[in-house]
């Protein structure tokens, strides 16, 4: 697994804690929303920060009155043609004011980039080390957006004005 | 017409760009087909039973003489001559290598069009009246809202993989050419008791293989809020639009599973969050996007042209073409002309790149340099000067596009079908020859009057069958093709689904279980009713009993 952010591959920092495992002390976990709904006193008590990561059928809403807690929600592509986590990433951003990490996790493919970046998604976990160069040059391939949405790029009509 | 600014340059060139790289992956096998599929799809790129087919966007069916001949140009440089029409008011190229495709999308960038949404499970192209801005009863141009529209949707981050594909339609006229009630949206531009104009939002039409006619959720929808309701839409669809089955996928399904009046209150409440929001649409941008729709200078002429009115009397063929083929314009001494690309014996919706080129010389001689192509596939000069239409029926007619059979019986739509097609059960291209033959003669079609037959050679139904008032559609019975004849559908304002007549004929039996159809309507028939309205008076029991019998 590597992880890709707008400036280059990084270190990840977060550990995906499966349900039922224990937390590893002082890490910065990531817990499913099952385990958040089942057991949030006890993450609350944890020592590190808090990540939370959500299915593609599982929505902001889920998560909205919670979003304080944590620093980091990651969404689910079951499969890149699964587009429902674009708009919890917006909704996330745009509704309910979320500034953590927004990571895009499962099948995660370098053409859907630009619409992920687009919806407020700003970290990518990726299966494989040898695609991110690629990715890389991805970023920039459209310069261009008809869109006002959460990642704050000025859309084409604000240039017409 | 909409003219591109730098911006929308920008874009379309950086898409070829990015395109390109993506071809070059493929070709040098970085990508597999199946990581490719979904690229080549965002890119109208499909892969066919013999080649790849590439499909290009004539947003809401409005061409320039330039754009006509470009096609003209990739119909010759890249593909055999010809290009296909279609009943989204596209384009569809056979027989592209998939290397030349990125130099194809280049060329089209030249001419400000391109291929982006024309497959795929986004927001596609959006189509309109092919009368627009031209026909007498038309309230606005529906392709102002068309082209803002066109541009909110372009690489939508958020709408780019959606349950299944979204269409949207728009109409301005009470009378709806552009089947807004068979689309996923349909919008009607309507004015509200104060006089202001808006827009009918209908929700949930389609065809396919469960046909659904749209239902209004919003009667009236300020312009303002045009693309903050939208949006309200397209995300209560892809958060709760099905994803676990395909056949259930469209927004249809959806929207009959908790009921239109449920559905409307969802996106009443999403739209809540955004209505004053940043897609909040400003007059100033309205009228910024009417200015490129503004009606060319027109001259001021009599309504009577005593020499069109002469050619008419002294022409029979000529007559019998205008009486079909050209319909009223708004303004006193034009006419708008429609090109029909239904030859008696050719493939309904082809054109040759001769034939392109013809129309775009017309259309840049006589009609300000415009050309529009229709759901039914054909084509249209909209502002064509009466004196001027002799001329271009002249030049028509040895081209093979001056057949007077608009609205007639051999006007079909058809879908390429198993000749093409890889999801075809039969052929449909084949049947609508045999029917042109048929009823070719010209007294017996006008006898007829309005009917409009529709072919698919599948149950996608991409040849509209179910809203023709005889549908024909294309089925697979151990291997050999049967055809399933409806009637009594009608993609007009007072939509209708057509009703099974009874069981399938084979390939040899088509053409004369319709000859019986409408043997049966001419018996029924009274005082001058059209074949629908007799079938909407007697039902389907007389054509079943003679169809039948017969056999």
């Amino acid at each position: 697994m590597t992880l890709i952010r707008r400036e280059g591959v990084v270190e990840d920092p977060w550990t995906f804690v499966e349900d039922g495992a224990p937390l590893p002390k002082g890490a910065s976990v990531i817990v499913t929303l099952e385990r958040w709904q089942t057991d949030s006193n006890a993450l609350l008590a944890h020592d590190g920060r808090l990540g939370v990561r959500l299915k593609s059928d599982q929505t902001a809403d889920a998560i909205a009155d919670a979003l304080a807690k944590f620093d980091l929600v990651a969404l689910e592509f079951p499969t890149f043609k699964d587009g429902r986590a674009y708009s919890t990433a917006r909704l996330l951003r745009e509704r309910h004011g979320f500034t953590g990490e927004l990571r895009a996790v499962g099948n995660v493919l370098r053409d859907q980039l630009f619409f992920m970046l687009r919806c407020g998604f700003d970290a990518f976990a990726l299966p494989d080390h040898a695609m991110s160069e690629a990715w890389l040059e991805a970023f920039g391939e459209i310069s261009v957006v008809y869109q006002p949405t959460a990642d704050g790029r000025p859309p084409i009509a604000t240039f017409r004005r | 017409m909409y003219q591109y600014d730098e911006y929308d340059h920008t874009l379309v060139r950086e898409r070829v760009a990015q395109f390109r790289g993506q071809v070059a992956r493929r070709l040098k096998g970085e990508l597999t087909e199946d990581e490719f599929r979904p690229i080549r799809l965002m890119n109208g790129l499909y892969l066919q039973l013999h080649a790849y087919m590439l499909r290009i966007a004539v947003p809401y069916g409005t061409l320039s003489s330039t754009q006509m001949r470009m096609l003209a140009h990739i119909a010759r440089k890249y593909d055999k001559g010809y290009g296909h029409f279609t009943t989204r008011q596209n384009i569809q190229f056979n027989w592209p290598k998939l290397e030349d495709v990125p130099d194809i999308l280049a060329d089209l960038a030249s001419v400000e069009m391109h291929a982006i949404q024309t497959s795929g499970n986004c927001i596609r192209n959006v189509t309109a009246d092919q009368y627009a801005g031209v026909a007498a009863d038309e309230i606005e141009d529906p392709r102002i809202y068309a082209e803002i529209i066109r541009q909110w949707s372009t690489l939508h981050p958020e709408f780019s993989f959606l349950p299944r594909k979204f269409k949207v339609a728009v109409t301005g006229s009470d009378h709806d050419r552009a089947a807004v009630r068979v689309h996923d949206i349909g919008l009607h531009i309507r004015r509200n008791t104060k006089g202001e104009v808006g827009f009918e939002v209908l929700v949930g039409g389609g065809l396919g293989r469960t046909p659904v006619i749209a239902e209004t959720i919003r009667k009236f929808l300020p312009k303002r809020d045009l693309l903050s309701y939208l949006e309200a839409i397209l995300r209560v669809y892809n958060q709760l639009g099905r994803r676990d089955k395909l056949l259930k996928a469209r927004i249809k399904i959806l929207v009959q599973s908790v009921g239109a009046e449920r559905f409307a209150e969802m996106v009443e409440a999403e739209w809540e969050h955004l209505r004053d929001g940043a897609l909040v649409l400003p007059a100033e941008e309205v009228e910024r996007i009417r200015a490129f729709f503004a009606p060319p200078a027109y001259e001021t002429l009599d309504v009577n042209q005593p020499a069109f009115e002469a050619a008419r009397f002294e022409d029979r063929a000529f007559a019998e073409w205008c009486r079909t083929n050209l319909a009223p314009h708004k303004t006193p001494g034009y006419g708008i002309v429609n090109i029909s690309l239904k030859g008696i014996g050719e493939a309904p919706g082809d054109a040759t790149a001769e034939q392109m080129e013809l129309v775009a010389d017309l259309a840049e001689r006589y009609s300000f340099d415009e050309v529009r192509v229709t759901h039914e596939q054909n084509l249209v000069l909209p502002h064509v000067k009466l004196t001027d239409v002799h001329a271009i029926w002249q030049a028509l007619k040895p081209a093979g596009l001056a057949t007077p059979n608009l609205g007639l019986v051999t006007d079909m739509i058809t879908c390429p079908g198993l000749d093409f097609c890889n999801l075809a059960n039969a052929r449909s291209i084949p049947i609508a020859q045999r029917i042109g033959k048929c009823f070719e003669n010209l007294d017996r079609q006008y006898n007829i009057g309005e009917l409009k037959i529709k072919i698919s050679g599948c149950i996608n139904a991409c040849g509209h069958h179910h809203v023709g008032h005889i549908g024909i559609l294309g089925v697979d019975k151990k291997g050999e093709e049967f055809y399933q004849i409806t009637l009594g559908g009608n993609a007009e304002e007072d939509s209708s689904i057509g009703q099974i007549v009874g069981p399938a004929f084979a390939y040899d039996e088509v053409v004369g279980a319709v000859e019986t159809l409408v043997e049966t309507y001419l018996l029924e028939r009274r005082n001058g009713e059209r074949f629908l309205d007799t079938y909407r008076r007697v039902g389907i029991a007389p054509f079943k009993e003679r169809l039948y019998d017969a056999h």
